[in-house]
């Protein structure tokens, strides 16, 4: 492909991926306008688009004595927050069970019953633990992202190529350095595969927590516009959690460039 | 290093070796001396690499004895260099970095580990490409990644596994004559696992042949008499070449034939 056609298909699909959310978006309004759509339920664009214009960019505007701002930094600092200890612990044990066997075995049967529980119903549990503040939802997030994350290190640490380990061996390696050079960075490719996952999963432990049981923070604004029959107010929390997980994911994708520039999929970037 | 220079560089003793209820080696002796250039030639499955792994400390013998100059191996020997059969290099680092490590490992400031490392990209014909990663190299410069790897560190015994198996045949006749040009300007003792008869006779000193799996054991051991320095593509001109080939493909050729049918006995 020439460099010209490869820029006119790029032209092409962000044309295509503009005229989706156009159509989309016309026909909810159409439809919502027209009567066909029960605007009770499903608002309308043009609402909950000005609501989430009034809240981002109209100063003043307050959510419970609080500005909408204000209830992104409480969500973000809880996902950050489950995000970090899932990630470091995470990769501390997975390094640890992947190096032994024996350990791994110890412990599979807990890890794979804990696995499986599906982690909202600990919501309640946190929320008495730790009461309705960050920390309910940091736990919440945390178990959450721990899993992804200690399976992924897990696995990157077993996969390692045998002939890769033995090469570092004879190179000198020890038990330390084949940690820091060898197994370390195996893990850290599956690990920023699934940091994808894991922060969509952070975010949707601090909002579900935040939905259930809070004072403040995106979850909260939503739980409260559906307690006022607003769905226009639902909408418009959805919205702004949906730009939220967008710039997130950019700066997911930026780090993942920067730290695996030796895989295979960014190879075209470097040749091109 | 001043040890006594009539101490074998290599030296097996009855040595068996077992997986499970295979017995891969059995009662397997020789004796390699200081700076030889030895080839291991076998057909498929006869424990080559084996010899190799026991050599390189990575695996422990199931009888007898390994020893390296004088002494038994015991884990990983610290005294031998393994090229790989397959690419083993380490796809997270730079070439530089991946030829640095070794001396990094053992114990070099990374400015000196990285100025050598320099050089032998030099050596090895990769300048200009030091920081290329290894999935942005061809296969032949990989090869060459790994042989500088290999190299650094000077070590006293070199341990190649069908290096240049995976290479086109232009590539690899170059890269045959580095080889050996880097080896002639060391005291390095080279024990090479070839399937390829020529190869072998051109590259060695010897070639020792190993009879079919399971149960492996010496076949026969030959002196390859043709003087140094060598050039590898030439060498198969030379008077006597094609007699020595003859003469150990004849050997060679039973036991391949001997491994196919115990091969297709089984399937």
């Amino acid at each position: 492909m020439s460099a010209q056609e490869r820029k006119r298909r790029e032209r092409t699909i962000h044309f295509l991926q503009a005229a989706i959310f156009v159509v989309v978006f016309g026909l909810w309004e159409f439809g919502a306008r027209s009567g066909a759509i029960d605007t009770f339920f499903f608002s309308q664009p043009s609402t909950f688009l000005g609501r989430a214009w009034q809240w981002l960019a109209i100063p003043g505007t307050q959510l419970g004595g609080r500005s909408i701002y204000q209830h992104l930094a409480v969500t973000l600092s809880e996902m950050l927050g489950s995000f970090v200890l899932g990630v470091a612990f995470g990769i501390t044990l997975g390094l640890m069970l992947g190096r032994s066997d024996f350990w791994a075995r110890v412990f599979n049967p807990y890890i794979q019953v804990l696995n499986a529980l599906p982690r909202l119903v600990l919501a309640p549990i946190f929320v008495l633990m730790f009461g309705i503040d960050e920390r309910s939802k940091i736990a919440l997030g945390f178990t959450m992202v721990f899993f992804i994350v200690f399976f992924n290190a897990y696995h990157g640490v077993r996969q390692v190529d045998r002939n890769i380990i033995n090469n570092a061996r004879m190179l000198g390696a020890g038990e330390r350095e084949l940690a820091r050079h060898v197994l370390i960075p195996s893990a850290l490719t599956w690990i920023l595969s699934s940091l994808h996952t894991s922060v969509g999963f952070a975010l949707v432990g601090a909002v579900v927590g935040e939905y259930l049981a809070a004072a403040q923070g995106i979850g909260w604004v939503i739980s409260q516009a559906q307690g006022n029959f607003d769905s226009a107010g639902v909408y418009a929390g959805m919205l702004v959690l949906c730009v939220v997980v967008i710039i997130v994911e950019m700066g997911v994708t930026w780090l993942e460039r920067r730290l695996v520039r030796w895989t295979p999929q960014t190879d075209e970037l470097l040749a091109g | 290093m001043s040890k006594d220079p009539t101490i074998p560089a290599v030296e097996f003793n009855d040595v068996s070796l077992s997986f499970g209820t295979y017995v891969a080696l059995h009662d397997v002796s020789f004796s390699i001396p200081q700076g030889q250039f030895v080839a291991l030639v076998g057909p498929t499955g006869s424990g080559k690499t084996s010899i190799l792994n026991l050599a390189a400390g990575l695996v422990p013998p199931a009888a007898g004895a390994v020893r390296t100059s004088g002494d038994p191996v015991k884990g990983v020997n610290r005294s031998a260099a393994y090229m790989f059969q397959q690419d083993a290099l380490l796809p997270w680092k730079t070439a530089l970095e991946n030829v640095a490590l070794g001396p990094l490992l053992r114990g070099v400031q990374r400015r000196d580990a990285a100025g050598e490392a320099e050089r032998w990209m030099e050596l090895v014909g990769l300048r200009g490409l030091e920081h290329r990663y290894p999935i942005q190299l061809s296969g032949g410069q990989r090869k060459r990644v790994a042989m500088a790897q290999a190299l650094i560190n000077r070590l006293p015994l070199l341990l190649m596994d069908e290096p240049f198996s995976a290479l086109d045949v232009q590539t690899r006749a170059l890269m045959e004559n580095e080889l050996l040009a880097l080896w002639q300007n060391s005291s390095a003792t080279v024990l090479f696992v070839t399937h390829d008869l020529e190869e072998a006779i051109a590259l060695s000193d010897r070639v020792i042949l190993f009879s079919a799996g399971p149960e492996t054991r010496i076949k026969s051991d030959y002196p390859v008499p043709f003087p140094r320095p060598r050039n590898v593509s030439e060498a198969r001109f030379m008077p006597g070449f094609e007699e020595l080939y003859r003469r150990i493909w004849s050997d060679l050729k039973q036991e391949v034939m001997t491994s196919y049918e115990r091969s297709r006995a089984k399937a």
